[in-house]
């Protein structure tokens, strides 16, 4: 995994309110996950320029930032499109053709699992039961849930997006 | 002290409130199986190798994570504790690269040792691998995670002994890797090569850049004249590799060995300290007598000084404008003595044998060409040197003993201490008293300044003016003298720093001891104490008074801080970034 990401446009004024942010929190311990969701939740990811300021601000290694946001799958390293899709994998989803309508997902979006159009129009991304299984196979957009989806339907459930 | 009786295999042992069940094993003589555990840096039972029966418990524990309690009963060989342990032992290595008989570590590896301890004869789990990253693009370590098995010494070695903190777990479960931020090279981050991760790893997972092939290739061609260079630290390590004790003394040993594998001259890396405290002492009257940057910073460390580029910008001024000896070695070699035996300098090939993973990257600097060659062709480690010596069948052990050659293989008991912690600050206390006094020194033991407490301090008086010097080994100490300075908490003249704990006697290229010996010895101090010893013995014992260091300056360099001596010897620093930048 590169460092190269799509380039945020808002980028810069984002990265001026986690620095605001960062002020509270100034050589506090114990306090990085609860700094990195609220990094997140005004950048929409943590790129390695987020994860620089909270490394100097809490006085820990940019290593050890690094390694907390790739274990939990809560974090993107990577901006995250305006319509995020999420398709399920849980167990039910799964036994009725969730995979193919993953795989007909990427085909039609053309990018992989976890990845961004690089319009950042579209993200997507594998979940595991939203606890709608007797809809399955069960594809989230945003907030609009859809159920008994098949691969043909996808482009037309897209097409809502354009 | 409040004390915890308990029964461990149904004998009674006593200990203090707070031990381990590990711990109190060892008092009673028994040993537990560990493999992530490392005694004061890794104790986070992460490996689950340590597992033993505790009466009442729910599970098995891990016994190095795990306290004592009054009346407690552990049982530490049951078939359901050594069944657990094989299958934990089963699963690492289903998912290790076994390639033992060629792997760097073969003979001298926790994993191995333990699968042999433990009857592993088959292994009952296949199943997909890890995907491996072989990252060799650093000049000083190499990683190799298709043999890691993630117990995370290198990880707590790297933040809390060294401070630097350039490796981490990174993702999660099975794709787990130690690896620096976004799975980059050692190379691309702020990494200082110090290779003390090297001896923490208990497999090949992490090891040294091997450049014999290099050497024997130079050894091989009769155009070259191949000179070799042994840093001080390396005559109290190397016998270890050829079953002598720990910090055993093999000065004379050495010049036969390396006659024997093929050096056309045997040189000493003592002579170039001598040579250092040269110029450093007198850099140091200069900067004190006409207010320059103080305190002055020692610069012999390579892993210290690329940890003070990335890290501590703001002292680069302080550091010593010194090469370190290997390097003033090379410049010397590469002209002076080319010059002095008519040798034409691209024709003479330097190598040196350093306790040191840090300088493979010093010698590639590019400031290291004054010579106008690169004055240091090829560094090896003391173990690169014990796998040639062995490759070539030559016992060091048993060898007669022999003397270095002239002239610089000349050097004082002053160049030898450089080894140790303390070493550089009191061979340059030495001279400086001298030279400042005019007065011949009746104490040369500056005791202060050694031993292995991580930073030391001590005031010295020259001509009625107290001079304050401080010490520290281990770049987590480092950090904890330099901020202490940063803040005005303390004030020094002068300051020795070297990047590894015990000073180069410790350093990443030394011999490999296992978790269990580090437990028993401290291998530090056992060397460093050989270092000492080495200076007690030595005729002379104070650099000035080294008789090729003195035809050196007649013949060549002039005087200290001589303009020759500032072309040759002397360098300057870059400010390197702390973080890789993004794209």
């Amino acid at each position: 995994m590169g460092l190269a990401v799509k380039k945020d446009p808002g980028l810069e004024e984002k990265l001026k309110k986690v620095d605001e942010m960062l002020e509270k929190y100034k050589g506090k311990k114990g306090v990085l996950l609860q700094v990195l969701q609220e990094a997140q939740s005004i950048v929409g990811y943590l790129p390695i320029e987020v994860q620089k300021r909270v490394a100097e601000a809490l006085n820990v290694t940019l290593s050890e930032v690094y390694s907390t946001v790739t274990f939990y799958s809560f974090f993107n390293l990577k901006p995250k499109g305006k319509y995020q899709i999420r398709s399920c994998i849980g167990t039910a989803c799964y036994v009725k053709g969730a995979d193919k309508v993953l795989a007909r997902l990427e085909q039609e979006l053309g990018i992989k699992v976890g990845d961004t159009t690089d319009d950042l129009k579209f993200s997507l991304d594998a979940c595991r039961c939203v606890g709608a299984c007797g809809l399955a196979p069960v594809l989230i957009i945003n907030d609009d849930v859809y159920g008994r989806v098949t691969p043909d339907k996808v482009p037309e459930i897209l097409k809502n997006y354009e | 002290m409040e004390m915890v009786t308990l029964t461990i295999d149904g004998e009674k042992v006593q200990v203090p409130k707070g031990t381990t069940i590990l711990e109190a094993a060892r008092k009673l003589g028994k040993k537990i199986p560990t493999l992530c555990f490392l005694k004061g840096i890794n104790e986070i039972g992460a490996c689950r190798m340590c597992v033993v029966e505790v009466k009442g418990a729910r599970a098995l524990q891990a016994s190095c994570v795990y306290p004592v309690s009054e009346g407690m009963e552990v049982f530490t060989n049951t078939p359901a504790v050594r069944e657990a342990r094989k299958v934990t032992l089963e699963l690492l290595l289903s998912d290790h690269n076994m390639e033992c008989p060629t792997c760097v570590r073969n003979l001298n590896c926790e994993l191995q040792k333990l699968a042999e301890e433990l009857g592993i004869r088959s292994i009952r789990f296949t199943g997909e691998k890890h995907k491996a990253i072989y990252d060799d693009f650093s000049p000083s370590i190499v990683r190799d995670t298709s043999k890691c098995i993630l117990c995370r010494r290198c990880v707590s070695t790297c933040h809390n002994v060294q401070g630097v903190g350039v490796i981490s777990p990174n993702h999660r479960g099975f794709e787990t890797t130690i690896a620096p931020v976004y799975d980059m090279s050692l190379a691309e981050v702020a990494c200082v090569n110090c290779g003390q991760c090297i001896l923490a790893c208990p497999v090949g997972a992490l090891k040294e850049k091997d450049d014999t092939d290099k050497v024997w290739q130079a050894l091989q061609d009769p155009e070259k004249h191949v000179i070799v260079q042994i840093a001080p630290a390396v005559r109290v390590s190397l016998g270890e590799e050829f079953g002598l004790e720990r910090g055993a003394i093999v000065t004379k040993k050495i010049p036969a060995a390396l006659r024997r594998l093929g050096f056309d001259r045997v040189f000493d890396t003592d002579f170039g300290a001598d040579l250092t405290i040269m110029e450093e002492g007198h850099e140091f009257i200069e900067r004190l007598q006409n207010g320059g940057k103080l305190p002055l910073i020692t610069s012999c460390s390579p892993g210290w000084i690329k940890f003070c580029e990335h890290y501590y910008p703001e002292f680069l001024e302080n550091l010593s404008t010194c090469k370190s000896p290997q390097q003033m070695f090379g410049a010397v070699a590469k002209t002076y003595y080319a010059q002095k035996m008519g040798i034409d300098p691209s024709k003479i090939f330097v190598v040196s044998i350093m306790p040191c993973t840090a300088k493979k990257f010093e010698c590639q600097r590019p400031e290291m060409r004054s010579s106008g060659y690169q004055d240091v062709d090829v560094v090896l480690t003391t173990r690169e040197i014990s796998r040639m010596l062995k490759e070539a069948g030559i016992n060091l052990a048993s060898l007669p003993d022999e003397e270095f050659d002239d002239p610089l293989g000349i050097s004082t008991g002053a160049g030898a201490i450089f080894g140790a912690t303390g070493g550089v600050m009191e061979a340059a206390l030495r001279t400086v008293y001298e030279v400042l006094t005019g007065q011949e020194l009746k104490n040369l033991d500056f005791t202060d300044v050694r031993g292995v407490e991580g930073i030391k301090e001590a005031t010295v008086e020259i001509n009625g003016m107290k001079i304050n010097v401080a010490v520290a080994h281990g770049l987590a100490n480092a950090r904890k003298l330099l901020d202490r300075v940063k803040n005005k908490e303390a004030t020094y003249h002068f300051i020795e720093i070297m990047g590894c704990p015990g000073g180069c006697v410790g350093g990443g290229g030394q011999p490999i001891l296992s978790a269990e010996e580090r437990w028993e010895l401290d291998y530090r101090k056992v060397r460093g104490e050989a270092i000492y010893e080495v200076d007690r013995n030595m005729p002379l014992r104070k650099s000035h008074e080294n008789p090729a260091v003195q035809q050196l300056y007649k013949e060549f360099l002039g005087k200290p801080l001589s303009e020759k001596s500032h072309e040759l010897l002397h360098t300057h620093y870059t400010p390197r970034p702390k973080y890789p930048e993004a794209e």
